[in-house]
């Protein structure tokens, strides 16, 4: 006799959830950032200057270098001169495009070196906590003590004036900075149950730094640090405002502020117009930095 | 000894002998568990009931070692599985954890990580102690969610903590805590975070998974009913110690420790009637960094005399595996549940 009867099951049911998948955390973030007009917005600017960064000297109407005598300080709006001319003659629009370059490199290189060198330290010092945590940190206020200004300015000056310099004294402004926020945030998660959990299940220090630790922590820091960019161009500005960053003739915000500060009373407005960039563009980062914490809250 | 604890111990696969926890962290040294004993059967359910700051917790973290060595002092012996918990060195440990002995957290929303699908954390657990490929730890993970009885689990293993409620949480919680078929698993008050209908759910699945998979469970709570649930055995701790100690049955029907009389007639009943106070233990728990020299609860308890704040009782059996570290013994006798109305304690 056979036993083996032979039962029919209805046909699977499983194919309408399979195709439902949750997105991941970054593409949640991103769709939470198209739907946010102001992230939008801000991001459409920045795109837009690191286009004319990367294209200035394609894009410049004419050449930011060369100057004239006869058409020095002519208003917004003179022929041929879109926004006019500087104290050396040289056309403004030409100079402000090329000048992105380096303001965008000297805002975003710092917080970039200064992002993975913190949060390196302030990870390290969260995790392990008790004495190497008192030593690094103790170590970093001494940092920490001088105003940001003042410490770059003091840096800068030690180290001669140029490019180079004025990075790395930006850099170890900003390392102090990103190495709190890591370390408190560190610290935050450590305490929490996931990682307790994560040890529970026999997860070593290494793996837990690497997958939990660096997974909660990333994320506030790289928030923290999007919002140091615009501090660092502003920086960056007052450094070669005084000479110490960008050396002419080479166009920079900061510098041209400064070299046009003479004319404030003759052309107040073609002066004014490398600050209104600075401004435009740390404004563009603050905001992005501020959507993108909002969009990173999993829980909203 | 005699012959019959020898057999018991030899069964055991939790043993833990006078343990005490001593956390150093702050000024007074706190001595969160003072003398603990407990032997936990393959396949048993063991109960550990008591209030907050009973050292309940204390102890089932102990077993696997995760206080912060640094501010913690462990003294006794743990054995688990055969191994000696307390004098593994730290890839040893990390080995055992997970592997021998695993547990499940009081809130899966924080005991789950928020960055990472639930599936990720399985697999990445199954591969901590297994060399096998993610495919395979994958279709582990979703053999896992189906024995958990988690809904369409294909597609909840891609899902984040916060994606999924409360009960589904704590369901992949002990999916997690069983991914590498461990031997032994400690449950921190699982089901306090829960809702009532979602609680006993939980607490059914638990049973069922101990029964199938033949696990020892530590089960920490301060809600009898629930411990009546699952329990085969009900050790109650008061002040750091198990003031009471027997199968589920005899403790609840015989409570014989004044404590554990106490909780009993604490308890809200589902026939209370409206308007009936609800008796409540007076007092508070000793503080742990000054224990008194006698036993911990004389102070609260209606039956102590001088003798009580002179010296820590030991356990006294009362036979069929029962015990209780009360000197007064004698006088809670009475108050077993034969009888049908239980006397109130004298005031």
């Amino acid at each position: 006799m056979n036993t083996n009867v032979s039962l029919t099951l209805p046909a699977p049911t499983a194919k309408v959830e399979a195709i439902e998948r949750s997105p991941g955390f970054w593409s949640g973030v991103i769709a939470k950032l198209m739907r946010d007009p102001v992230a939008l917005g801000a991001c459409a600017v920045l795109f837009a200057l690191i286009l004319i960064a990367v294209f200035a000297h394609q894009l410049v109407p004419s050449d930011p270098y060369q100057t004239s005598m006869i058409k020095r300080l002519k208003p917004i709006g003179f022929d041929g001169f879109p926004l006019g001319t500087d104290e050396l003659g040289r056309d403004m629009l030409s100079r402000l495009m090329l000048g992105t370059r380096l303001s965008l490199f000297m805002g975003i290189t710092p917080v970039l070196i200064a992002f993975v060198i913190g949060s390196g330290i302030g990870i390290l010092a969260g995790y392990a906590g008790g004495l190497i945590n008192t030593l690094i940190m103790r170590t970093i206020d001494i940092l920490y003590a001088f105003p940001s200004v003042l410490l770059a300015i003091a840096l800068s000056g030690a180290l001669g004036a140029g490019i180079g310099n004025a990075l790395l004294s930006l850099t170890i402004v900003f390392i102090p900075q990103i190495a709190r926020v890591a370390e408190s945030v560190t610290t935050q998660v450590r305490g929490r149950d996931y990682v307790e959990a994560a040890r529970a299940s026999g997860a070593r220090p290494f793996t837990i730094v690497r997958v939990h630790v660096l997974g909660n922590v990333l994320g506030p820091i790289f928030v923290f640090a999007t919002s140091l960019i615009a501090v660092s161009m502003i920086l960056a500005s007052g450094l070669s405002f005084l000479g110490l960053g960008v050396r002419p003739p080479e166009p920079e915000w900061g510098l041209m502020l400064n070299t046009l500060r003479t004319a404030i009373y003759t052309q107040p407005w073609v002066a004014a117009l490398p600050g209104v960039m600075i401004f435009i563009t740390s404004i563009s980062f603050n905001l992005l930095s501020d959507s993108l914490r909002s969009a990173m809250d999993v829980k909203s | 000894m005699n012959a019959s604890t020898d057999s018991a111990a030899k069964e055991a696969i939790v043993s833990v002998r006078d343990l005490h926890v001593t956390f150093t962290a702050g000024k007074k040294p706190v001595e969160a568990v003072n003398g603990v004993d407990l032997q936990v059967a393959r396949g048993e359910t063991v109960a550990l009931i008591g209030e907050s700051g009973s050292g309940k917790s204390v102890t089932l973290r102990s077993l696997l070692r995760l206080h912060p060595a640094r501010h913690t002092r462990i003294e006794g012996r743990i054995e688990v599985a055969g191994a000696n918990v307390l004098s593994m060195g730290s890839r040893a440990l990390a080995d055992y954890r997970g592997r021998v002995a695993s547990m499940i957290f009081q809130e899966p929303l924080l005991a789950l990580d928020p960055v990472y699908t639930v599936g990720a954390q399985i697999i990445e657990s199954i591969r901590r102690h297994e060399n096998i490929s993610t495919a395979d730890a994958r279709k582990r993970a979703l053999e896992l969610f189906e024995r958990v009885r988690i809904p369409s689990p294909e597609r909840r293993l891609d899902a984040y903590p916060h994606e999924m409620s409360g009960g589904m949480r704590q369901r992949a919680m002990i999916a997690l805590a069983l991914a590498c078929r461990p031997q032994v698993l400690l449950a921190d008050e699982p089901t306090t975070a829960l809702d009532a209908t979602v609680q006993i759910q939980i607490l059914l699945l638990l049973r069922e998974l101990q029964r199938e998979l033949g696990l020892a469970i530590v089960f920490v709570t301060h809600d009898m009913g629930a411990a009546v649930e699952v329990a085969d055995r009900f050790a109650v701790m008061y002040a750091g110690r198990i003031v009471e100690e027997g199968p589920t049955r005899e403790v609840i029907r015989n409570p014989r420790h004044p404590y554990t009389l106490a909780l009993m007639q604490a308890r809200a009943d589902g026939a209370m009637e409206k308007g009936a106070r609800l008796a409540s233990i007076p007092g508070a728990p000793p503080d742990l960094a000054h224990l008194p020299m006698g036993c911990a609860f004389a102070e609260r308890c209606t039956f102590a005399q001088p003798a009580c704040l002179q010296t820590r009782p030991d356990a006294v059996e009362l036979g069929g595996d029962h015990r209780a570290r009360c000197l007064r013994t004698d006088a809670t006798i009475q108050f077993g549940r034969p009888r049908m109305e239980r006397p109130a304690i004298p005031a």
